[in-house]
């Protein structure tokens, strides 16, 4: 029923510029895909040249296995929302999601019962008449949306659909969309660089970064096992430390032990979420309590030694219980993290001192 | 609050004098000798030549502005391109000349000892002390009108709609005259009052290329000079009261349909909310 899209070796250059280089992507039907990466990752130019607003240098796209590049933009069959809604402002929201039907020279009567279902699923029927700078950002937004879906597209493509809202708004209309996704069961790719939202929407993401796929996954993989040190960085707070492994053991090169890994000895890098940083009072601990910032239900802690600073992150509660204090004395364990090597490849988890005879376990099973 | 009303008083007393005043002296001294004289005035062959004439020469002008307008804000909006920057101060070019240096040019240019004079005159073209010339001069003299409304806001407007409607089908046609036209459809309008009421009242670029043969090559506001120069007072001041109608003309429809319109000009108007 639904439409897949095969996306492969897809190359586009502006002037000196690789802005896409060799590309390949398989989006399976009836998902809700997001392309996440930074501005200027590419991942905008990747669906104006599904939606048919550009043209690749070379590679291949086909939606249903049908060659898109030959089709125009009219024959592919893709529903497109600007990240600035492009509502034609000249026209009333009722004719603003007509204008395909009327394009397509569709009968009056036709038009108004779709127009009237789609302003019922926006719920703005009553808002029919307004013009589109008479609207508020999340109504721009469901109309753009309304708008996209009156030709019955078979891909949905939105780039940064969220962006320009405040937060409130923001949750609000992702659920929303999440919902119409299940219920329309559309194949949908969105653009976004918040990796909260990615998140949070999509059933597979696509991480992006300077004109190539980084990873691909679902959102538990990809924040579990991140590809390379930039994924992991794009996805959150790291703390980075220089260090080695030596008899599969892993000391920061500032001196004191991170855990273990099950790897070879050598230079590399360690990641370490500042939820993986557990910190506890100890009168004589080697760190020292900077600075605590809570923020309602968890907390921030800066720890430093001999001039080194790392970022912990826990639950008011722990915060509470743990009694920790600025300028107070502290030991910190490390319960998980990642390593990568100088290139930031590589990877290799990072695994708790405490479950070292796991690491064993599972050194031999590979 | 003393300040302001100073202010609005000077403001007004202003417009009263070089606004109000001189409107009130054209119609009442048009209507000095009565209404039946009035009307004699205006129907006088000459005149009624010179009311067809100006017509004829709007007619044409405005649409061909109209036209070039359109294209140039096209190009200027839509595409980057070497000469751009060139374009944008040429299209002011009338607006920084005098009138009658435009009307000099095209002497020099077209006239019979003019650089392609020879050539015109060979081959029976007439164009300076005739119609075609007079056309030129007006469409030059009016060209920024369109121009200058449209581009600002072509501008402002960018793209996106545009490519909205490429990715629900449209094509070529359809996205001009849905879209790109409709979307300027007020500035277009702006520029067209404002090139046509310009266009009627040429006086100094006509002046000198029509040649001023009464009756022949008068527009409007050359009749008014020479009906004047002939000490027929209230003629002139019948014939400049319909160029002050014109202009009144103008300014009621303009705020009419501003009126009437005002919702979707506001819609239109108003910078892209991000």
């Amino acid at each position: 029923m639904s439409t897949e899209i095969d996306i492969a070796g897809v190359v586009r250059r502006f002037g000196p510029h690789t802005v896409l280089n060799a590309v390949n992507l398989a989006v399976r039907p009836g998902e809700l895909l997001a392309l996440l990466g930074p501005s200027g990752s590419g991942k905008t130019t990747l669906l104006r040249l599904i939606a048919g607003l550009d043209q690749p240098d070379s590679g291949t796209i086909k939606i249903d296995r049908a060659d898109a590049l030959r089709a125009r933009p009219k024959e592919r069959g893709v529903g497109f929302v600007f990240q600035h809604y492009a509502l034609f402002r000249h026209m009333s929201v009722f004719e603003n999601i007509a204008f395909a039907l009327r394009i397509r020279k569709a009968p009056k009567p036709e038009v108004n019962a779709r127009v009237t279902e789609l302003l019922k699923l926006i719920q703005l029927e009553t808002l029919a008449g307004r013009y589109p700078a008479q609207l508020s950002g999340g109504q721009r937004q469901r109309v753009a949306l309304a708008r996209a879906l009156a030709s019955q597209p078979r891909v949905l493509l939105l780039d940064e659909p969220f962006g320009a809202l405040d937060a409130v708004v923001r949750r609000d209309l992702r659920r929303w969309l999440r919902q119409l996704h299940e219920e329309m069961n559309i194949t949908t790719i969105f653009v976004t660089h918040d990796q909260e939202e990615a998140f949070d929407l999509a059933d597979r993401v696509v991480i992006m970064n300077a004109g190539k796929i980084v990873q691909e996954g679902t959102p538990i993989e990809i924040y579990q096992t991140p590809a390379n040190a930039f994924v992991h960085e794009f996805l959150g707070e790291s703390n980075v430390l220089p260090a080695i492994i030596r008899d599969n053991s892993v000391y920061a090169a500032a001196g004191f032990p991170l855990g273990s890994a099950c790897a070879a000895d050598g230079e590399v890098t360690a990641y370490v979420r500042p939820h993986h940083v557990v910190p506890s009072a100890d009168p004589e601990g080697a760190w020292r309590v900077q600075r605590i910032a809570a923020t309602g239900a968890h907390a921030r802690v800066s720890v430093g030694r001999n001039g080194l600073t790392i970022e912990a992150a826990m639950t008011a509660d722990a915060l509470l219980e743990s009694r920790l204090a600025p300028e107070v004395n502290a030991n910190v364990d490390f319960t998980g993290g990642t390593l990568f090597d100088k290139d930031g490849e590589g990877r290799i988890r990072l695994l708790s001192a405490a479950s070292q005879a796991s690491v064993v376990r599972e050194g031999a099973s590979t | 609050m003393a300040v302001r009303n100073i202010l609005i008083t000077i403001a007004l007393a202003f417009m009263t004098l070089f606004l109000v005043l001189p409107l009130v002296i054209v119609f009442s001294e048009a209507l000095s000798a009565g209404i039946g004289t009035y009307f004699n005035a205006l129907v006088d062959p000459n005149v009624a030549d010179a009311i067809y004439l100006t017509l004829i020469i709007a007619a044409v002008a405005v649409p061909a502005n109209l036209i070039f307008g359109i294209m140039a804000s096209w190009c200027i909006a839509k595409f980057d391109f070497v000469g751009r920057n060139i374009l944008i101060t040429l299209i002011d070019l009338p607006f920084s000349i005098s009138p009658v240096i435009a009307g000099l040019l095209e002497v020099l240019l077209f006239g019979l000892n003019g650089l392609l004079g020879g050539w015109l005159s060979d081959h029976n073209i007439q164009i300076i002390f005739a119609l075609p010339g007079m056309i030129l001069a007006t469409t030059f003299v009016t060209f920024p009108f369109v121009a200058r409304e449209v581009i600002p806001l072509a501008q402002e407007q960018g793209n996106d709609e545009e490519e909205a409607a490429v990715t629900l089908g449209a094509n070529g046609l359809q996205i001009f005259f849905r879209i790109s036209l409709p979307k300027l459809r007020w500035g277009l309008f702006y520029g067209v009052l404002l090139c046509n009421a310009r266009a009627m009242g040429e006086f100094g670029a006509v002046s000198v290329v029509s040649g001023k043969i009464f009756g022949q090559t008068d527009t409007l506001s050359l009749a008014v000079e020479s009906l004047y120069g002939s000490y027929e007072i209230q003629a002139a001041f019948a014939v400049a009261s319909l160029l002050a109608l014109l202009a009144l003309l103008t300014l009621v429809l303009k705020a009419g349909l501003e009126w009437r319109h005002r919702d979707e000009i506001h819609a239109v108007r108003r910078k892209r909310a991000t």
